[in-house]
């Protein structure tokens, strides 16, 4: 039995969501020149402990609830959304998203039936991570202090926090479907702070991990000791490394979190609704070459217990495995309904949205490249001089010019083919639609990130993951204080 | 009851519950929030959205006995029901069973706020403002974006948004206030097209009450304008040289520097500003002002996160570092008074967040720092995360307009900017005199003397 019906169920016991009533919802959200209407219900519980200057000083624990009905029209939507759960108020919701989404008209009439998406979950837990002890949580983060103190004497700070979601869903469409989903989700985040004999300088290491799992795969020492020797290194290696040189170099990027290259380089810019309006610069490039030979792109929202996989979206499409580039050659979008329906292809199970209080749009899910046949060494030492980039932190892009940008948070020089001295402050930028024709070696060694993406788009924020194999890729500008 | 007392009601027995189940000291903050935005693309409507929320979060501080120190925790929920919040404030009690207790946790030991002052947060004929009002606003601006130029031929639509507010936020020492504010937008975001290339840009206005607004129409001729002049960009070679930042990309600056002023940095040893009190951090012609009073400002409260009174910081003076921004937490660790900087949401724990912030304008328009550059960048939109508080690196993707012999000469994009945050306060040799206010916080454009630009 997978947790789906569960999560159907729960909102009947809880708050008397019974079929008639989400059926009598629609009907009323219906009607007039409305073609679709779908009502979105959460219950979502989040806690969170905090560690810094050696002990748990916050615990918080939040409780969110709510309802959104959409009615949509053509291109037009309108949407309102309620934090109180019942019939009572989804049926003042559903007038008044049928009011601002198009107008007049008589009622129409839904019958829904519940629907199995997928077997079994991507993500059974044995306990739900919001019912996890506390007091695990915080033996956890005094663990993850005391480890790292006990290696590294020079830590000035250390701030660790555990964070555990536990989100159901409920989604009834007029097209008469209502689906269910339980999306646990946990996250460990350690950022230490060293500093030198000076005193003069201090550089940060951050290193987080997560997933949809249980929280007790957090608790197992052989997955956070790591994660926080990890933070200690590149912290180290940050104390020592020179200012980055500004100017264009060949640049090759470290399997797994560089991922976030594809993310904002590629991903964004294949997002349905840009494509549909035209303002991608990706935009009806469909079928054309715009990687190299080689380079494969794929968005999988099916890998089980990744961060950014969902057994269904919120629209209830499931979700699947999109191939977007293929072989260098552009084969298709991430869809939700809406902008599927108007392109006239299918929907692509990436109809995301942050909660109930916002309207579904075309989002990620894990976004990666698939391996190539290089060996990742022979990669570096093909590299006369340039840039080898470790580890990132956030990234942004202009999808209508394609201009995209990134931070190195661990960066080398490559000198002969060998990894040099380490660099800081280096900042990558490009063009989507040219950077990965650029690419020149792909590595056989696909990663998948550790489970610390958090895509932002429109003010919605939703949990992505990305992944990469080790990559070289030419002409790359390159931003930093010093000139080259 | 009205809204208010209703909210005052919730709170006092979320506050006595808290109590009850063994808090020493709680406090709980209820924001109801009522909201309306709508989208118009071109000449159809691309979305309505109305909502009503509510949340409401309780602190329990519980002492320990042994050492005197207090545990403190949050819960915070959506739903009001009257059981629910007596289950909320147990179960901060609850889980401040399980952290640590901390000797500098506690409610403020100043005065509360007294005497509340009307800072002009809202204009109540607003709250009749009708969805087709706003949705009107919204196809004036995308009308006037589209009809600027043959050239504008698509967009991301034109969005007017309209967000009512109210806080209610008390503790157990016996604080019990409300205030109510709105917000209103207006924001236009035209494409440009032209020999097969695309250029987005965006222009938007925002204040407490719908007369401020700048005129859609004007919004949209603006935003199409800056789409416009970005047509034809080019990289520009790798070299150093004096960069603008207009008046939007200043204020990233500012936002920039008050993540170092904040004591939760300081104490942390996170600002690479933290052992630089009463030094120079900056050129002398930098005057930096925090005032949560500024009439209708868009970071104006007249209390608090925790029920002091806001005010008027200077936190840097002349170039030279006068104070933190500091809440009641992070100034006992640091020895000094909260300065009424404390900022609180429903579901976290108080935080440092500055009011309305900004760098004093001077003499100079833009034109003239313009006309005084011989050579060199004017920075209009700023991407990516590159800055590093801890240590003051900077390094950020940009677009702009490049200067020659004192006269815009073209535009530019993908290049990179880089410098040491504190040689570029320091390097400031050019305060403009035009400040825009479209959020908490604001500039007037700057000059930095040399930056290091990345490129071809």
């Amino acid at each position: 039995m997978s947790d789906r019906p569960h999560a159907i169920e729960f909102f009947d016991e809880r708050f008397g969501l019974d079929a008639a009533g989400l059926e009598g919802t629609l009907a009323d959200a219906l009607g007039g020149g409305i073609d679709y209407a779908d009502v979105f219900c959460e219950y979502s519980v989040s806690d969170s402990v905090v560690l810094e200057e050696g002990i748990v000083k916050q615990g918080d624990r939040h409780v969110e609830q709510g309802v959104g009905i959409r009615a949509q029209s053509g291109e037009r939507r309108g949407y309102a959304h309620s934090d109180e759960i019942s019939l009572a108020s989804l049926a003042d919701a559903a007038r008044t998203a049928r009011s601002i989404g198009s107008g007049g008209g008589r009622s129409a009439s839904v019958a829904l039936a519940s629907r199995e998406t997928r077997g079994d979950s991507l993500y059974p837990v044995a306990t739900a991570p919001t019912s996890v002890d506390v007091s695990k949580k915080v033996k956890l983060l005094e663990a993850i202090d005391a480890h790292a103190r006990q290696q590294e004497p020079r830590v000035v700070q250390l701030t660790a926090s555990a964070t555990s979601q536990y989100r159901r869903l409920l989604i009834a469409g007029s097209e008469g479907e209502v689906v269910g989903d339980t999306q646990p989700l946990v996250r460990l985040n350690v950022q230490v702070i060293l500093e030198d004999a000076t005193g003069q300088r201090r550089e940060v290491g951050y290193q987080g991990m997560g997933g949809r799992y249980d929280f007790e795969r957090l608790q197992d020492p052989e997955a956070w000791k790591p994660l926080v020797d990890e933070a200690l290194r590149i912290a180290r290696t940050n104390l020592g490394a020179q200012a980055c040189p500004a100017g264009t170099m060949d640049v090759v990027l470290a399997p797994g979190w560089p991922g976030i290259l594809l993310h904002e380089a590629v991903g964004h810019g294949l997002e349905g609704d840009f494509n549909r309006k035209g303002t991608s610069a990706f935009s009806d490039r469909l079928g054309q070459k715009v990687a190299a030979e080689g380079v494969t792109v794929v968005d999988d929202g099916t890998l089980p217990a990744r961060r950014g996989s969902i057994n269904i979206d919120d629209e209830g499409t499931p979700s699947q495995r999109n191939v977007l580039i293929e072989n260098g050659v552009l084969t298709g979008y991430l869809q939700d309904r809406l902008n599927a329906k108007l392109m006239g292809v299918q929907p692509t199970g990436n109809g995301r949205r942050e909660s109930y209080a916002h309207l579904p749009m075309p989002r990620m899910t894990n976004t990666f490249m698939l391996a190539g046949q290089d060996d990742p060494e022979e990669i570096l030492r093909s590299v006369k001089n340039g840039l080898y980039a470790v580890s990132f932190g956030g990234g942004q892009v202009d999808i209508t010019s394609g201009k995209f940008v990134f931070s190195a948070s661990e960066a080398y020089r490559i000198e002969d083919g060998r990894i040099g001295a380490p660099l800081k402050g280096a900042t990558l930028i490009g063009n989507g639609p040219e950077v990965l024709q650029r690419v020149r070696r792909i590595g056989n060694d696909l990663a998948l990130d550790q489970g610390v993406g958090t895509c932002g788009k429109d003010g919605q924020s939703v949990p992505v993951g990305v992944g990469l194999p080790t990559l070289r890729i030419d002409a790359i500008t390159v931003g930093g204080t010093e000139s080259a | 009851m009205s809204g208010f007392e209703q909210h005052r009601d919730c709170v006092e027995r979320a506050l006595a519950r808290a109590r009850e189940t063994g808090a020493d000291a709680a406090d709980a903050v209820l924001v109801e929030g009522d909201s309306l935005e709508a989208r118009v693309r071109g000449t159809e409507i691309d979305f309505v959205s109305q909502a009503k929320e509510r949340c409401l979060g309780v602190r329990a501080l519980v002492r320990d006995a042994s050492s005197g120190g207090l545990r403190s925790a949050i819960a915070s929920t959506t739903d009001l029901s009257a059981d629910t919040i007596l289950e909320t404030a147990a179960q901060a009690v609850a889980l401040a069973q399980h952290t640590a207790p901390d000797p500098h946790a506690g409610l403020p030991e100043e005065t509360p706020a007294t005497g509340l002052p009307d800072l002009g947060l809202f204009d109540p004929s607003d709250r009749n403002v009708s969805v087709e009002a706003r949705i009107e606003d919204a196809r004036r601006a995308e009308t006037a974006a589209r009809a600027f130029d043959p050239r504008i031929e698509n967009s991301e639509g034109s969005q007017a948004s309209s967000h009512f507010s109210n806080v209610t936020y008390g503790h157990s020492n016996g604080f019990l206030e409300s205030y109510e504010s709105a917000f209103h937008s207006i924001h236009s975001i035209p494409i440009a097209r032209e020999n097969g290339s695309m250029q987005r840009d965006t222009w938007f206005s925002a204040g407490r009450c719908l007369r401020e607004l700048e005129d859609p129409a004007a919004v949209g001729r603006q935003a199409a304008e800056r789409a416009l002049r970005r047509l034809g960009s080019r990289q520009i070679p790798t070299c150093e040289a004096p960069v603008i930042f207009d008046s939007g990309t200043a204020a990233s600056l500012v936002a920039q520097l008050a993540s170092c002023l904040s004591g939760y940095a300081v104490y942390r040893k996170a600002s690479f500003l933290g052992e630089s009190m009463g030094e120079n951090i900056a050129a002398a012609s930098v005057t930096l002002i925090d005032d949560g009073r500024k009439p209708g400002g868009l970071g104006s409260k007249p209390f608090d996160g925790e029920g002091l009174a806001t005010r008027r910081n200077v936190l840097v003076e002349g170039g030279r570092l006068s104070s933190w921004l500091l809440d009641s937490y992070s100034g006992r660790k640091l020895g000094l008074p909260s300065t009424g900087n404390a900022s609180r949401s429903a579901g976290s724990a108080p935080g440092v967040a500055a009011t309305n912030l900004w760098i004093e304008p001077g003499e100079a328009s833009l034109g003239d720092l313009v006309a005084e550059t011989k050579r060199g960048l004017l920075v209009t939109e700023l991407i990516g995360m590159g800055f590093n508080p801890v240590t003051g690196d900077y390094s950020r993707g940009a677009a702009g307009l490049w200067i020659e012999n004192g006269e815009v000469a073209y535009p530019v994009e993908e290049i990179t900017i880089a410098g040491n945050f504190l040689e570029m306060l320091r390097g400031i040799d050019g305060v403009g005199s035009e400040i825009l206010w479209r959020g908490r916080i604001a500039s007037p454009p700057l000059r930095i003397a040399a930056m290091q630009i990345a490129g071809a």
